[in-house]
Formats: structure tokens, sequence, C-alpha cells
């Protein structure tokens, strides 16, 4: 068996990549260009060396501070050219890289003439915004002074009158003209002006609070959003005319009017003069929409030239940031000359690593080269699969659970088939199976598109899983027709069925039963099955003993891989007192209940296997009678129940005592533990963990044993049993799309009604779109996620790796913006 | 319903409680606040700063900073954290939260008055004003010439207008009666929020009353202290008491007629919580009295959170952020003004 083992031609996936501790001294003069050059490689991950200093007590900190002005500055740009619109219209040239100096001094240049430009913008804007809201108010006071002043003239005629009744109406109106200019006369006057629209109706209670009431409040929607002149905001304005009287009014109504930044402007009683300082108004408008049009034009072109080699700037900044994100994370060497850093690589990449470390000598005119060399490990190693497009996001599923411990045998592989299969079986429905195939077929035709664009997160989630939806459709579509259902109906595809009815009339098909009359069907499920009063017993006993099948393979699987790891961690005493007793355990229980499944299936015997595993136990010595299937069963059955009985005490009791006895032997006559030093390592083995120098402590070791024999015994009862989830599953779907087939769609069609047909193929297209292609998918999908991560991944996954972060500039996504 | 809380109190609060919980989490550690003040400049707190919640309000702030930005920065987020929260609460949870801004409102109707008394521009003074305390016509304030104008013109719309039904007179504004004004207005508040959470029952009345309480007392040791050597009567100096807390009543007798900062002492030393305080103290000593109170009530703040559903942990949270920003700005000014020697005067560590 080990020879096999051996000879098994390696996996790429299996095991994760080896791993090496290098050591890099880097002199000061090329350290930068030698990270760059990593970080362009990304297969190098750097230990943090200087971990109890704070970031701003760092070598580089004063670098990392400038990219972070310079990041600033350029999202000031950014934030620049999307407020002028000018995003969609630029197309990024790329441009060879200038130096970070000088980038530095042209963003610096940029950003104090953008700042200059908008102040400049920013007065014309603030004049122009003014002059508008002063029109707007000239237009709407005005209009509102005309239709008001007849009536606030009448008012005011009726009380002059009271007092001089000699006024007439003349003198009345000149005596309003007259207001604007001299305060200090006695009378109605009035302020008008524009005030945010939220802000009126609070406005106007103040105002009528603050003159006891005295006041006449008259306002209009200025009927477009215009921009304050000091927020610089837009808003909805409306424009009000306040007539009190009196001083005291006058500047308690000024100062409200600037508590509430209400803009006040006068507007002339007179007509000709209203009109006259309009077109004056309008003439300047028009003049400093002109010399803002030109100022904008100015500025956008500004911002385009910015906006040509933003990204390219934008990324270039980012990698420097990252680069003496890296650099912070060496220590200086005692000379202060060199930098000393410390990092994972994998083995295969340390050619490629070398060669850019030479090239960075090189290109930066060092006079000493790179030493790169590997160090002993203490702590494990990053795990580090190389995957691609396809397996990766099997490979997700997997880490979600636990990342593989360094260099441990690999679930995904088996993931990749095994994942999709079992789903299958619990979504085993050929239509519904084309329609996962279209929308995955979808996705991975638009996989050059979509991957460069940004998803939600749900598109994501299944953009990331679409080799994952692609086989998990085929394999639907493959267990559909094994089921024979299309969306719950059976068709006749590979030929006819195998039964008929008795007679002619076919009256008593659903009583008597049909007769089989030729060879069975020859793929599947016969379709006569269906709608049979034996329908549910028989698919109910076929996915049940098939599930069992299905579920003892697979733990089976998962234990030889155990075997496999202790055989690659040179681990014998996980083989024979884990390994070999586990499988013993399993398969002398469930491994004889799938034998009998098959022989059951093969010979059509019509033994009861309930009774004869229960009895198995209970009576084991008891002859079987009908129940018998085969030729020395009983003496088998005793047999294996011995086995079964061995294996438990088998793996749970040597493991402890023997390791506990290695550990006396190897510290045999020695009281001093060993001296630990990270240079030196006795073994060079580089995965033996540091741990079996730690304190031998039996107790616990045993408690551990314990705790994982009886879960492994009990689980192997309790997983068996969770196999069947994929029965009850499928027959959920079978059933449910049963019920929306017969119940909706041909209780609709029965009408001779085009509406209610109409009606009844919405209801079922939209409950098989939600409900059995989403929910049942989801739910589908997560039994198999849990059917992995618990059945199968507990018999040998630890899980308790951690992943291979390389530093790598493709890494490196614009995550602050 | 005592005790009887866990069964309902997660149909409303319990998003809002994970949340603040959540927040409460973010605050600077021990740790973070050594670091800070290790600090050589304002630069070097920003980028510390970046590293923790703050990061993204300071991170488009040009390079030379003032001490202002950043506690203007770092207030902004405690106000986006309460809005925030404001708007996900329900009753009663939402008048609880509207409740502790009440402070920072009376607050803001007080600089505002006294800013236009001294003339002072009405832009410049809001700008002044927290956040928190911001309502809609707060700039109207600046019209008033008297207690009754105020409160008929601008106050009555504000939850404030019950608060003031003690203190309207017709006299004109000055600072003396300002500071009255101040103090009725926060001893009707304190008592109305007392009142509020005691209405709401359980474990929010029960730890609320306890930090209303010290609240309380604090204040009526800072106005019995404040006000020694003033024109201000026993009598009057008594009403602006709080009627609750622990001295309340004959701690409030006692502190009406001290004297001087000893007999303050000594009419708190009868009470244990408070002997702590004033043992840390030297004898006639009143400056780090501020900063004894302070950690006194970080304490109790903090104990807040070792319960779980009641409200006293938004309280909770609000109170050591603003502590946390005081910190900030104490750290910041001096480091900008080169006075690290002082940094740990009145720094509160909150873990």
């Amino acid at each position: 068996m080990e020879k096999f083992v051996d000879n098994l031609s390696p996996m790429d996936l299996m095991r994760s990549e080896k791993m090496k501790l290098v050591q890099l001294i880097i002199p000061v003069e090329s350290a930068h260009r030698a990270v760059s050059y990593l970080g362009e490689l990304g297969l190098l991950q750097f230990r943090d060396l200087n971990a109890e200093k704070s970031p701003f007590q760092r070598t580089f900190v004063n670098q990392v501070k400038r990219c972070g002005e310079m990041s600033r500055k350029l999202r000031f740009f950014k934030d620049q050219i999307i407020k002028a619109g000018l995003l969609s219209s630029i197309h990024p040239v790329v441009e060879p890289d200038v130096e970070l100096e000088e980038l530095e001094i042209l963003l610096a240049e940029h950003e104090h003439e953008l700042i200059e430009m908008n102040s400049n913008s920013e007065k014309l804007r603030q004049t122009y915004n003014e002059l508008l809201e002063f029109k707007i108010v000239l237009i709407k006071a005005g209009s509102f002074l005309v239709s008001s002043d007849n009536h606030a003239v009448a008012e005011e005629r009726e009380l002059s009158e009271n007092v001089h009744s000699n006024h007439s109406y003349d003198e009345a109106s000149s005596l309003i003209e007259q207001e604007m200019g001299t305060a200090d006369q006695p009378g109605l006057r009035f302020i008008s002006g524009i005030i945010c629209k939220s802000k009126a109706l609070r406005f106007e209670r103040i105002l009528f609070r603050a003159t006891r009431g005295n006041m006449l409040f008259n306002q209009a929607p200025a009927g477009e959003e215009i921009m304050d002149p000091l927020s610089a905001v837009k808003a909805e304005k409306t424009v009000f005319v306040v007539f009190f009287s009196g001083e005291q009014a006058r500047k308690k109504i000024l100062k409200i009017c600037e508590a509430f930044g209400a803009n006040c402007y006068p507007v002339p009683e007179d007509f000709s003069k209203q009109r006259q300082i309009t077109r004056e108004v309008s003439s300047r408008l028009s003049e400093l929409e002109v010399t803002l049009d030109a100022g904008i034009r100015h500025q956008n072109k500004a911002l385009t030239s910015i906006g040509y080699h933003l990204t390219q700037w934008m990324s270039m900044v980012r990698r420097e940031k990252a680069v003496y994100d890296t650099l912070n994370m060496l220590n200086f060497d005692v000379t202060k000359k060199c930098l000393v850093g410390e990092g994972w690589c994998p083995v295969f990449a340390k050619a490629k690593i070398q060669d850019a470390l030479q090239r960075a000598t090189v290109d930066s005119n060092s006079q000493v080269g790179i030493i790169f060399h590997v160090m002993d490990a203490v702590e494990s190693p990053p795990t580090y699969f190389r995957t691609n497009h396809f397996t990766n996001a099997y490979q997700e599923i997997v880490d979600a659970y636990g990342v593989a411990r360094y260099q441990e045998a690999n679930p995904a592989v088996y993931t990749v088939i095994t994942f999709p299969f079992l789903f299958a079986v619990m979504f085993g429905d050929w239509g519904h199976g084309i329609c996962l195939l279209l929308g995955a077929l979808v996705l991975i035709a638009r996989e050059s598109r979509l991957s460069t664009q940004k998803l939600g997160s749900f598109m994501e989630m299944l953009f990331g899983g679409r080799y994952v939806l692609l086989l998990m459709s085929l394999f639907s579509i493959y267990c559909g027709l094994i089921y024979n259902e299309f969306f719950s109906v059976p068709f006749h595809i590979f030929g006819g069925s195998a039964y008929k009815c008795r007679d002619a009339t076919c009256s008593d098909a659903h009583s008597a039963g049909l007769i089989k009359f030729r060879d069975p069907y020859p793929f599947g499920v016969d379709p006569s099955w269906r709608g049979s009063r034996s329908e549910l017993p028989l698919l109910n006993s076929l996915k049940m003993k098939m599930s069992i099948l299905l579920g003892v393979t697979q733990m089976n699987l998962g234990i030889i891989l155990s075997y496999f790891n202790a055989h690659f961690f040179r681990n014998s005493l996980d083989i024979r007192y884990q390994f070999v007793p586990q499988m013993i355990f399993l398969n002398s229980l469930f491994g004889y209940l799938s034998l009998l499944i098959i022989i059951k299936w093969c010979t059509g015997s019509q033994a009861d296997l309930y009774h004869v595993m229960i009895y198995m136990f209970l009576s084991p010595t008891d002859d079987l009678g009908d129940n018998q299937l085969f030729w020395g069963q009983r003496p088998l059955q005793i047999v294996l129940l011995l086995l079964a009985l061995v294996a438990v005490p088998w793996m749970l009791f040597p493991k402890p005592f023997i390791l506990k006895k290695l550990h006396s032997e190897r510290f045999q006559g020695r009281n001093y533990g060993m001296l630990i030093s990270s240079e030196f390592h006795p073994d060079a083995e580089p995965d033996s963990a540091r741990e079996h120098h730690e304190e031998f402590n039996f107790s616990e070791v045993f408690v551990h044993q314990m705790i994982h024999s009886i879960e492994f015994v009990l689980g192997a009862v309790s997983n068996t049993a969770s196999y069947l989830r994929l029965w009850a599953l499928s027959l959920a779907h079978s059933e449910l799309s049963t019920v929306f087939y017969e119940k909706v769609l041909l209780l609709a069609w029965r009408y001779d009604n085009i509406v209610i047909r109409l009606i009844g193929l919405a209801v079922f297209a939209f409950a098989t779109a939600f409900i059995l292609l989403m929910m049942e998918t989801l739910s589908a999908f997560l039994h198999a996620l849990r059917l992995h991560w618990v059945e199968f991944q507990n018999k040998f996954y630890h899980g308790d790796g951690y992943k291979f972060k390389p530093f790598s500039f493709a890494s490196i996504t614009d995550d602050d913006d | 319903m005592y005790g009887f809380e866990a069964m309902t109190f997660n149909i409303h609060g319990g998003y809002l409680e994970a949340i603040v919980r959540g927040h409460r989490a973010g605050l600077l550690t021990a740790a973070d606040y050594n670091n800070l003040c290790q600090c050589e400049t304002l630069d070097d707190i920003k980028m510390h700063l970046s590293a923790t919640e703050y990061g993204p309000y300071l991170q488009n702030e040009p390079s030379p900073l003032h001490t202002t930005t950043i506690v203007e920065k770092c207030t902004l987020k405690l106000v986006d954290e309460y809005k925030h929260m404001l708007c996900q609460a329900t009753e009663p949870l939402s008048t609880f939260l509207e409740y502790i801004t009440y402070g920072h409102m009376i607050d803001n109707v007080v600089l505002i008055v006294t800013g236009t008394l001294h003339e002072r521009d009405v832009q410049e003074l809001l700008e002044k004003c927290h956040p928190l305390g911001m309502f809609d016509s707060i700039a109207t304030l600046a019209v008033a010439q008297n207690m009754r104008e105020l409160y008929r013109l601008v106050l009555v719309d504000t939850p404030l207008a019950p608060y003031f039904s003690e203190c309207i007179t017709s006299e004109d504004l000055d600072d003396m009666n300002i500071e009255i004004m101040r103090n009725t207005l926060y001893k009707a508040y304190l008592e109305d929020f007392y009142k509020f959470c005691q209405k709401l029952g359980g474990a929010t009345a029960e730890i609320m009353s306890d930090l209303l309480s010290f609240e309380a007392d604090r204040r009526a040791v800072n106005i019995t202290i404040n006000s020694i050597g003033t024109e201000l009567t026993r009598d009057d100096r008594r009403k602006l008491y709080s009627n609750f807390g622990l001295l309340y009543p004959y701690g409030h007798e006692e502190l009406a007629v001290c004297e001087d900062i000893d007999q303050v002492r000594s009419a708190m030393e009868k009470y244990p919580p408070y002997q702590s305080i004033f043992s840390k103290l030297s004898y006639g000593e009143s400056q780090m009295l501020d900063k004894a109170f302070y950690e006194e009530e970080v304490k109790r703040l903090c104990l807040a959170f070792e319960q779980q559903f009641h409200y006293g942990v938004f309280f909770s949270y609000m109170r050591l952020r603003e502590q946390e920003i005081r910190n900030l700005m104490w750290i910041s000014e001096c480091v900008a003004q080169n006075q690290k020697s002082r940094v740990h005067d009145s720094v509160v560590f909150i873990f």
C-alpha cells in the first residue's frame, strides 16, 4: 500500500505549495527598487519585523506620509473632475512613469492652480448668484407690489384717512416710494428678499412673533433651484416681501433675516425704476455668464489634462505607498547600511525572486548584491494553493470552513466533483438543470466583461461561483434524467415504458396496477411509475439507499485521506491506531449495510434490511430466516460485530499510551528542557512541530483522544443518517415541483379561458423561478456545503492553517475610493 | 417590568444596542493614548488616528493641520453616529436620545446669548456651537434683548421651553443673569431627564439615576465652588441645585452655606462615593477637581456597559466619546504648543 501511495503522481492541488522562510539582506540604496520588483512579482509574503513599533516610529514614515498627502491631492482632483462632470469624457493615456519627487511637485502645482481657479470662480459665482437672486426678487416682488399695491395702498389710505382726511392716492404712493431711501419716515415700509423654501414658514412665524403681528408677509416660490451665494448649495427658494412699520421693527426684521440666512435686496417701488434696474441686472448677468463660462472652460481644460493621468498617478501613488509600507516591515541591521527582511515564499518562486533581486541590484547600480537565503522556520508556513479560474471557487468553498494546515491533504480536489454532484442529487430535474445551465453559461460567456466591472454583492457571489454553477447544472441534468423529471414531468426519452395496462380500457391501472411486458426501461426511472400508487415507496426506497451508498463512499474517502495525511507526515501512529480501526468500524457496520443494499438490488431479494441491521446488534446469533441474503451471512455478521467492538478500544487506548512512552524515552534521564534557539533546529524537518518539546500532559492527550474516538463512533451513525438529507431534499424538490405543475398549471389549463390560463402560467413561472430555482438551489447548496464541511471534512481535515498573502501590486485595489 | 427587559428589549432596542456597543469598541484605548502622547507633530496624530475609526474623517484634510480641524472632524464623527442612531430609534429610545442633546442646547443658547451681549458676530458664534445642540432658529437668539423675549421669540419652539418657566424675568441680560439662567435650565433639564428615566423603569432607571445623580452632584459642587465670593445669596445658590442625587437634600443645605473650598470638602467627604475623589486632592486645591470628577464619571460610564438591555449605554457612549474628543483636543493642543510635559495633566484614559 505504501509503495502504491508513493508511486501516485503528485497532484497540484492536493498539497499546498512547499514554502520556505527566506531572509533578504538588502543594501539601502537598492531597497526600494528591490521591494517594488518583488511587488510586481507578487510571490513573497513579508513578515512584520517591527510589529511592536507604532506607525509613526517606523523608518519610512515620512515617505508614507508624503504618499498619503499625494493621494489626498489625487482624491481632490478626482472630486473636482466628478463635480465638473468630466469623468466620462476622459480616456486615460498611459505614459512612462515619472519619479515620485517629480510627481509630488507636479501634484502640488496642479493643486495650487486648481485652488486658485476655484477661488476666482467662487467669487464670480457668488456675484453671479447674488445678481440672479436679485433678478428673481425684482421680478417676483415687483409683481407682488403691483398686485398688492392697490391692496396695501388701500389699507394705507384707510389708515391715513383717519388721521389726515385729505390724503390722496398720489401722496400715499409717493410716500411708499420714498421709504426705500429714507428710513426715518414713519409709515408702511417693506423689506424684500429671498429665503430657502424650507425655512420660509419658520421665518414667517418668528417675524410674526418679533413684530407682535404688526406685519404683512407675502411670498412666492422662485420657481427654479437657485444656488445660495454663500453656501453654494442648490436649494428651492422663496421670494418674500415683508411690510411693516417703525424703525424698531426694521432693525429686528433685518436681524432675523440675517439669522435665517435670508438675503435682502432692495426693490424700488417705481415701475420704471424697477424695469431699469432689472435691465441693468440682466445685462450684468449676461456679462458675468460669459466670464464664468470662460473660467469654467479654462478649469475644465486643466481638469481634463489632469484626468488623462489621474488613474496612472493614483495607481503609482498606491504602489509607492505599498512599497514604503513594506519597507517599514524591514529591520535595519547593525551597520545601518542594510535592511533585513524576512518572508515566506513558495519554493518554485525562489529562482524568480532571485532574478528580480538581481535585476534590482543591477538597475540601481548597487555595489553590493542582495543576499537571499533560506532560514529554518519555527512557526508553520502559510498555505498556498495555485488555483485557476475553475478551481478557485471550489477552493473558496473549502477555505470558508478553514484554511488547510500547511501541506495537508486538500479536500478541494474532490470537492470539484463531489460538491456539484451531491447538490444535483438533491436538485435532480433536468428542466431546472437546463435553466441553471443557461444562467451559468451566460455568466461564463460574459466572463471577460463582468470580471472588470464592479458588481453588486449578490451578482458578485453568483459570478464568483459561475463554474460551480456550471457543474451543478450539468449534474442536475444528469440526475434529472435518472429521476426522469422535467419540471416534474416524466418523458419517454430512452424508449417506451416497460409496463402496460392489463386491458385496453386501463380502468384498473390505479387499483390492480400494471403488468410488465418487456425489458426494463434502459436509463433512469421508468416514466410509468409516475402517478402510480407505488411511486413514492419506490422512489423513497431508491433514494434512501442511494443516499446511504453515497454517504458511506464519501466518508470512506475522508478516512482514506486521513491515511494520506498520516503517510505524508510520516505518522505511523495515526495510521495504525486511528486510520485502521476507523476503517474497520465504519465498514463493518455501514460498509456492510451498503453491501446488503447492493446485494438486494442485484438479486431482487425481499429481505428487510432494517430487520437485518437491528437484529445484528440485538441477537446476532439468531437465525435470519427470510431475511438471509447470502450464504454465511450470520457468521459474517458476528465477525463484523466483533470487529466493530474491538475497533473502539483500539482507537481509544493505544495512541495516548504510546505517545507517553515515546515521550518518556526521549527525555529519559534528562531533567532539563531543550534549549530552543531560532537559528538551529536539531532535526531539520521544516514541519516538525516544536510542540514536541513542550511538556507532555498525558491526561490532556488522553481526554483529547477520548473525545476524538467518541466523536467518530457516534459520528459514524449520525453522519450516515445525515446523508439521508440527500433523499429528503430531493423528495421535497420533486414534490414541490409536482405541486406547482399539477395544482397550478394543469388546474389552470383545465379552464377554457385564456385569462385563467395566462394567470396560471404566470404563477407557475414565478414559482419555478423564485421558489424552485432560487430558494431550492440555495437550500440544496447549503446542504451540500454541510455534507462536505461536516460529514466529509471532519474525518481528516484540520483546517487551522493561514493563507499565503504575498506582497503584490496586483492585489492592491483602490479600497480607499 | 423590572428584570424582564430581556424578553422584549431586543424587539426595538436590540439593533441599536448592538450598534452602540460596536461603536464603543472603537473608542481609543490606553495603548492608543500612549502612542498619541508620543507624537511630535499634529501630522503624527493624524497618522495615528487614521488607523482608528477617525480615519475616514481625517484623510481628506490638507497637511498643515490645526487642532480645531481635528476636533471638528472627530465631533463630526460623533454627530454622524448619533444621527444614525436617532434615525433608527423608535419611541421611547428616540426621546431618550434627544434628551442627551438638551445639555448641549442649553450650552449653545448661553453661548449665543453671551456672545451677542459682547457684540460678537453671529456666524462666528454659530461655528463655536456644539453641533449636537443645534436647533432650527438658534441664530435668531441674537435678536432677543431680555429673557422674556428670548423665550417668546425662539425658545418656545424648542424642547427647552418647559425648562424656562422658572427663569422668565423681564430683566435685561447680563453675565450674571445668563449664568444663573444656564444653571436653572440645567437643573430643570436634569430633573426632567431624571423623571423621564424613572418613568422608563427597569435597568434604564437604575443605571441612569446613578449617572444623572452623579452629574447633578457634580454640578452642585461646581456651582458652589464657582459662586464662592460672588454676590449670589445662599438661597439663590440653594435654588440652583437639582432636587435629586446623593447630596439631596442634606448635602445641599451644607453646600449652600459653604464659604471656601475646604468647607465644600468637609461637606462632601461625608459621602463615601465622593470621599475617594476628594482624598486625591490636597487641601485648598480645586484645579484638579475637574479631572478627578471626569475620571470618576468615566469609570461610572464604563460600568454602564456591563449590564445589558437598558438605554444607559447610549448616554454613556455619547459621554465617553465627548470625553475622548476632549482628550484628543488636549493632546493636540499640547503637541501643537510644544507643551508635551503637560500632556498627561488632563487626559482621562477611558480603558
